[in-house]
């Protein structure tokens, strides 16, 4: 081994709190420790991924599968780059359509991956509660990487990381999630693990894309960007989901530009240093204008960067801390 | 019949009927009950059991049963399905027109009636279609039903959108006494929504079905029934909502009767979340809030609810196996019903026992207009014996049922079936399983 090796493996060793689940399946079921955990471990991630060498034996010899029923550029290759960097084999399974559709189901599929003994599967799913079901069922670890409009962990624990290091701190922050909440995964894990570290969350969208009950996680909840972008630290824009049916709940592209829209000048009513952030894919023109979404405040390609870091920090956590040469 | 007497010593005889409770001895003699009296000397040859400590009371009768044949026998046939409630203490149960094909003509539930006289251990009364293949365009051939022997109409599994053709139904069916059954879902609030609108189902990111979308059409059609002038029975109620607009529509004297299942009556939409999308928890209507919940506990009490219904849908475990919003709606309820019912309402005394007997016996076959669910001399001999006392692990290999998708699988219940007479005849017992088929 080398001494940068060295280094790497010293990461977690040091840390007293380990992350002894065997799945990621959202943050709901993840504690406060568990998410400076990862972002810890994420930040000396990062440093990795600076060097001009890229890449640590940390998990030689472990198979990562990926499993991608539904589309992605930047979570796949997010998590195909974190593999890498870890020296991880790593297999990819896409398939344009969902399970039923092809004949085989979710869960065979996954019993056949099974079988050629995966130390983690990355899955990416339609269906909400997709990953509970191959947890349940395998004993290998599970990664949600989205399902459904359920839950989207590493990317709330990525933008977790993004807020941190701009602001320093996640406890106090005023955070304004805006869009279609209804149908966001990213909504519902950013609502949960914001709450979890202290921060005030306003969720802000049309009334009718706005799930039941959704005030009771404890965020606030208005209809009018204005109400919502006042003083925000942070405003995160989501994507309207038109393939999930979230363009029924609005009658035109432009309407929702016209009252949703993160234009400059609704941008001005949150702080001075506020960030813009959005997960991506973006709508230019519905949600957000280019304006800002390219300018200064935005911090939307650091939000990618972080991606590779947290994906990092999770494959080690979940499947490095247990090798055979340790 | 050839059967010999049976005479039940000692037992806790419980009959709504003629709100009797108290220990007795009761005599099965051709078929029918023949005595029910206090220290019966038994007859000669007579065959004595022993209920010291039990409970006897009329045999069940489930007014919602999926049995599955013709069409769908890898979930259930008519043999397997009456098995488990013979296994249950159903003495005679309703089969639900949705098999394939359709039960919307006679040869159809004339192909039911023979199956059940050939391969079915209790009672099976089928249940046609409203319309016509379940479309919910034109009337299915009712009269000609009738005939056969069906004893209610229903497009169960599907609502009667159409108010048009739910009006021309309850007429028609009106001259033949037959009560119809409705399945209670707007199609437009639901929308592909696999489990109950609320907080859970944003936790889950599931698509929500709101309370509203079963409330909205109960209130409908009790108007629908009013103007008809007929017998209207809402299928497995499951809101608080509905149970209002039922009060409502009877005290302007609107014919309307309603049941509720066990899993309504005693699980909630948080065991979605619990169980971490087990698809043993998706069902059609989907389990409710906690509040529903109790409103329909207190209405089954007061009367509002007038029966428990199991709506029993056995589903294969392949089927089950997929992702929540991919797999079929139901579960399996035969077996549990009983058990589940004492242990949830009976024990902590949310329910009567009479009451508790009246709403699985009693009160179904009244609305049915069925001779069952009585112990008056003369009738039927279907009884069941179960304890209150001892309990019933609800275990995956321990069904009848060909399909295990039940709930309650894991959990230990107080309340046990012990034995099931029909026809004077033991049919079920706990400790013997299966009887040997009659000749």
């Amino acid at each position: 081994m080398t001494r940068r090796t060295d280094d790497a493996a010293d990461l977690a060793a040091d840390r007293s709190h380990v992350f002894s689940r065997k799945d990621l399946l959202d943050i709901e079921s993840i504690t406060e420790d568990d998410v400076r955990l990862v972002l810890d471990t994420a930040e000396s991630m990062r440093e990795i991924n600076q060097r001009s060498i890229k890449k640590v034996p940390t998990l030689r010899g472990k198979l990562v599968a990926n499993l991608f029923f539904e589309s992605s550029t930047r979570t796949r290759f997010s998590f195909e780059i974190a593999e890498r960097r870890l020296s991880a084999d790593s297999i990819a399974f896409t398939a344009a359509a969902s399970s039923v559709t092809k004949g085989e189901t979710l869960l065979d599929t996954a019993k056949n991956l099974m079988a050629m003994s995966p130390d983690a599967i990355v899955l990416r799913h339609s269906r909400s509660g997709a990953p509970h079901l191959l947890a349940r069922e395998l004993p290998c670890a599970v990664i949600n990487a989205g399902d459904g409009t359920h839950e989207h962990p590493t990317q709330a624990l990525l933008d977790a990381l993004t807020i941190r290091r701009a602001k320093g701190r996640l406890a106090g922050l005023k955070v304004a999630i805006c869009g279609d909440i209804a149908n966001s995964r990213v909504a519902r894990s950013n609502v949960g693990l914001l709450g979890k570290m202290g921060a005030a969350v306003t969720l802000c969208g049309p009334k009718t894309l706005l799930p039941a009950e959704i005030e009771r996680t404890g965020a606030i909840v208005v209809t009018r960007m204005e109400e919502a972008l006042e003083d925000a630290d942070v405003v995160m824009i989501l994507r309207v989901q038109k393939e999930r049916g979230g363009g029924i709940g609005f009658p035109s592209d432009r309407e929702y530009y016209d009252i949703f829209g993160l234009t400059p000048v609704r941008r001005k009513l949150a702080k001075k240093d506020a960030i813009v952030m959005h997960p991506g894919p973006m709508n230019r023109g519905v949600e957000i204008d280019s304006a800002v979404a390219d300018g200064p405040d935005s911090v939307i390609l650091d939000q990618v960067e972080n991606g590779v870091a947290v994906r990092m920090a999770v494959l080690y956590l979940l499947i490095g801390a247990s090798g055979d040469d340790e | 019949m050839s059967d010999a007497p049976v005479l039940i010593r000692g037992g806790r005889v419980v009959d709504p009927s003629r709100r009797l409770d108290q220990t007795l001895d009761v005599l099965l003699r051709d078929g029918v009950v023949a005595k029910v009296d206090e220290r019966i000397p038994p007859p000669k040859g007579c065959e004595v059991v022993d209920a010291a400590g039990l409970v006897v009371a009329p045999g069940f009768v489930d007014l919602h049963t999926h049995l599955r044949e013709p069409g769908y026998e890898y979930k259930e046939t008519i043999a397997s399905g009456t098995q488990a409630a013979a296994a249950g203490g159903f003495t005679t149960v309703c089969a639900m027109a949705n098999t394939d094909p359709v039960a919307d003509d006679a040869p159809t539930v004339s192909f039911v009636v023979r199956r059940a006289r050939e391969t079915g251990v209790v009672r099976v009364l089928p249940v046609g279609a409203v319309s016509k293949g379940l479309k919910g365009v034109e009337l299915a051939e009712i009269g000609s039903m009738k005939a056969e022997g069906i004893v209610a109409l229903s497009d169960d599994g599907k609502p009667v959108a159409d108010a048009g053709l739910l009006r021309r139904a309850l007429e028609y069916a009106s001259m033949f006494d037959l009560p119809v059954v409705v399945h209670e879902e707007d199609p437009a609030l639901v929308r592909g929504g696999v489990m109950n609108e609320g907080w859970v189902s944003t936790r889950l990111g599931l698509a929500g079905w709101p309370a509203a979308a079963e409330a909205t059409m109960v209130a409908r059609d009790v108007q629908i029934a009013a103007l008809a002038g007929a017998r209207l029975h809402v299928a497995h109620v499951s809101t608080r909502e509905s149970l209002d607009a039922i009060r409502n529509a009877r005290r302007k004297g609107v014919s309307v009767s309603c049941e509720a299942t066990p899993h309504h009556l005693t699980l909630t939409d948080e065991e979605v979340a619990r169980s971490g999308y087990d698809t043993r928890f998706k069902m059609n209507p989907p389990l409710r809030s906690e509040a529903d919940r109790q409103a329909l506990v207190a209405a089954l009490a007061d009367g509002t609810i007038d029966c428990v219904a199991t709506d029993h849908a056995p589903h294969h475990a392949d089927e089950k196996a997929l992702e929540f919003a991919d797999a079929p709606f139901g579960v399996t309820g035969l077996e549990t019903a009983l058990p589940v019912l004492v242990d949830a309402l009976l024990a902590p005394k949310h329910l009567s026992l009479m009451r508790l007997v009246e709403v699985l016996s009693m009160a179904p076959a009244r609305l049915f207009g069925l001779p069952y669910g009585t112990l008056a001399d003369g009738a039927p001999g279907d009884v069941v014996l179960f304890s209150t006392t001892r309990s019933t692990a609800v275990t995956p290999d321990g069904f009848l049922s060909k399909s295990r998708n039940s709930p309650w699988i894991a959990r230990t219940l107080k309340g046990r079936v012990e034995r099931t007479f029909v026809g004077g005849a033991e049919v079920w017992s706990k400790a013997g399983g299966l009887a040997a088929p009659r000749s």
